[in-house]
């Protein structure tokens, strides 16, 4: 097998990239509707370039939640990226800075992406996915803070339900063994209790404990 | 609207912090050899916690709603071992008839 490059990656994310970018358009909309300048906005998507707390920050400050409110619920939704990067960690090579830089690349989609079935993350891939998704994202939200709403509700065409689809389809390639079926059952039953109780987020980070199953005795 | 910005700066700084974690921290140093096992087992938990949370998620409360249909389609899809875009899009052409009826 030839090893993966930077295109193969970004080939791959294509069309998830297209739903992402229509979901960043309307956060451009909706973001702007809140009274949130275009500057803000696109700063916004540039800087934080996640989609789930973005659309929290909008929502929150919209109905004058509070800053303290709005930062605390983001920052719950993206700490699901502390287990996701140490998962992906060997893989980043170079200075402490290049590792850094790379390391934003980092988002759902780019990160289930990159992984092969055979466990191992190709950091190729995930960059290439990175840059792609990267740029549909700041693009769209251009798009959306500057035109309005052109484009409508992405969930009018389904597109809410892309990604779910796209994670259960890597997900059903990795689920090798038993233990790793086990992680995944676990994962999905403590996020699905935890829902109704716990703030957004807090069920992904905790569904992550399920990798407890595969600790060996030091 | 300095407040917005404060929002920005924080979260951003936080979210750098934590996509940096493991590879600035961590970076190309080997697992020790009982964490293996557990790094490898993060990927299925929270790729299926992702599946759950995006398809019944709703504000601090299950929602069963089109996305389901989606889900549906999008595992029918994954059984006739279709190729990625082809389950992502029937997920999502299914999602949107239902909700084009409904």
């Amino acid at each position: 097998m030839t090893p993966a490059r930077y295109r193969d990656g970004a080939r791959r994310i294509a069309p998830i990239a297209v739903a992402a970018f229509a979901f960043a358009v309307s956060f451009g909309v909706l973001a702007r509707a809140s009274g949130i300048g275009a500057g803000e906005t696109i700063v916004m998507s540039a800087t934080v370039f996640a989609g789930s707390a973005q659309f929290a920050i909008v929502s929150i400050l919209a109905v004058g939640g509070g800053i303290a409110s709005a930062i605390l619920a983001a920052i719950l939704l993206n700490a699901r990226y502390a287990p996701i990067s140490v998962s992906v960690a060997p893989i980043f090579l170079g200075s402490r800075l290049r590792r850094l830089l790379e390391s934003q690349l980092i988002v759902d989609e780019s990160w289930a992406m990159s992984r092969h079935s055979d466990g191992r993350y190709d950091r190729r891939l995930l960059v290439g996915a990175g840059l792609i998704l990267y740029a549909c994202w700041v693009g769209g939200t251009v798009i959306g803070a500057l035109a309005g709403e052109a484009l409508g509700d992405p969930a009018d065409l389904g597109l809410d339900a892309a990604f779910p689809a796209l994670f259960l389809a890597i997900l059903v390639t990795q689920v090798h063994s038993r233990r790793a079926l086990a992680a995944a059952v676990l994962g999905g039953t403590i996020a699905l209790a935890l829902i109704p109780v716990a703030p957004a987020g807090v069920p992904i980070v905790a569904a992550a404990a399920a990798c407890l199953l595969g600790w060996k005795r030091p | 609207m300095t407040e917005v910005w404060i929002v920005i700066g924080a979260v951003a700084a936080a979210t750098v912090a934590l996509k940096a974690v493991g590879p600035v921290l961590l970076g190309e140093r080997p697992l020790p050899d009982h964490l293996t096992g557990v790094v490898a087992l993060l990927a299925p938990a929270l790729l299926a916690a992702l599946v759950v949370t995006q398809v019944v998620g709703g504000d601090e409360e299950i929602v069963l709603d089109a996305r389901l249909v989606g889900l549906g389609a999008a595992v029918v899809a994954i059984l006739l071992r279709a190729p990625i875009l082809a389950v992502v899009a029937a997920a999502a052409a299914a999602t949107a008839l239902v909700r084009l009826v409904a």
